[in-house]
């Protein structure tokens, strides 16, 4: 449990401080997941290291939410002014997004012949 | 000072109460969220959001006391982002058999989602922060927050904007993709992880397994396409 937080950490560090060093426009974490991605491909050791950790953050995920979400109340009038503009540009982006992503991933993989396993 | 003032005086100059108080938040919109049997309304985080919020008003304590508190949750948002890399090494085999599919649809949604939200945004007359405040809404909040505070955005209002994206996802893409007659499952799935992050993951996983692993895998990718895209984008509307 120690080991896999450190491990964790320091994937996030050396993120951090590649994405700084670089001047990359990925976040530091990001970085992290993806070297992790790679480390867990490459050592089955480090996969049952790490996945009891992980899996118990990622069920705990939406907790890590709150005191970002809270900053709403230091919003009010920015919301206020711009309630209308938000709320049409949520709620039309993200069902314009889904649609587009589905109706995409369903022609190209008929057209390329992949098909479900199910 | 009455003994009362004394103790709230202490209380509220220390990270512990609400830090207390915000754990005790989500367990309860946490209870109330499984009680509804998971209704995608019922959000935990927006339930212990205007908990919170309400609780801050009564007591007239500014968010910035507040924070002292909650920063050690709000910590763990960069460790967990590195813990998706879990779900996503498992689930290699199955992207590699969908691969250009996955590309494709990745690109196509992550695409419709920034540049939408932006120009209607950007047609309502939104000011520069605010676009940089809202581009990167579909991506999961821990890389939706470094985006923002990235591009020049308000962070803790993007977090809003990326709960309300997932809800909006959650509540709408099965009645959607029904009336569409989209069968597929990785399709689906995938798409909603793209547009609607976690919470449209949690609601596919509830739907079908396959639309749930997809959604995972489309809410990985679209985390690391969006730190490149939503810059990007963005540039065009300035």
């Amino acid at each position: 449990m120690v080991g896999a937080l450190a491990i964790i950490l320091l994937f996030q560090l050396a993120g951090e401080v590649i994405s700084r060093a670089g001047h990359l426009p990925l976040p530091g974490p990001v970085l992290g997941m993806v070297g992790l991605v790679v480390a867990l491909s490459v050592s089955t050791r480090l996969r049952e290291l790490i996945r009891p950790t992980a899996q118990g953050v990622l069920q705990n995920l939406s907790l890590l939410f709150v005191p970002a979400g809270v900053g709403v109340v230091a919003h009010m009038p920015t919301l206020a002014n711009y309630g209308l503009a938000l709320a049409v540009s949520l709620v039309v982006s993200t069902l314009l997004a889904i649609v587009v992503g589905a109706v995409t991933f369903t022609w190209v993989a008929r057209l390329v012949g992949s098909r479900a396993d199910d | 000072m009455t003994d009362a003032a004394l103790i709230w005086s202490y209380l509220a100059s220390k990270p512990l109460l609400w830090l207390c108080a915000t754990l005790f938040a989500y367990w309860a919109g946490d209870t109330i969220f499984r009680r509804s049997g998971r209704k995608p309304w019922a959000n935990p985080v927006m339930i212990a959001v205007i908990l919170l919020a309400v609780l801050l008003g009564l007591t007239g304590t500014e968010y910035q006391s507040y924070f002292e508190g909650a920063q050690f949750v709000h910590f763990m948002l960069g460790p967990a982002t590195v813990c998706l890399a879990v779900p996503l090494q498992a689930n290699l085999g199955a992207v590699r058999r969908a691969l250009v599919p996955i590309v494709v649809a990745l690109l196509a949604g992550s695409f419709t989602a920034v540049f939408s939200a932006l120009a209607i945004a950007w047609a309502f007359g939104a000011d520069t922060a605010l676009l940089a405040t809202l581009a990167p809404k579909s991506a999961t909040a821990p890389v939706a927050i470094g985006i923002s505070e990235s591009l020049g955005g308000a962070p803790t209002l993007t977090a809003v904007l990326v709960l309300l994206t997932g809800m909006i996802g959650a509540i709408f893409v099965t009645p959607m993709l029904n009336a569409l007659g989209l069968k597929d499952w990785r399709a689906r799935g995938f798409a909603t992880g793209v547009a609607a992050h976690g919470i449209g993951t949690a609601r596919a996983f509830q739907v079908h397994d396959t639309a749930g692993a997809f959604a995972s895998i489309g809410m990985g990718l679209n985390a690391v396409l969006t730190a490149f895209l939503a810059p990007l984008v963005l540039r065009m509307f300035l």
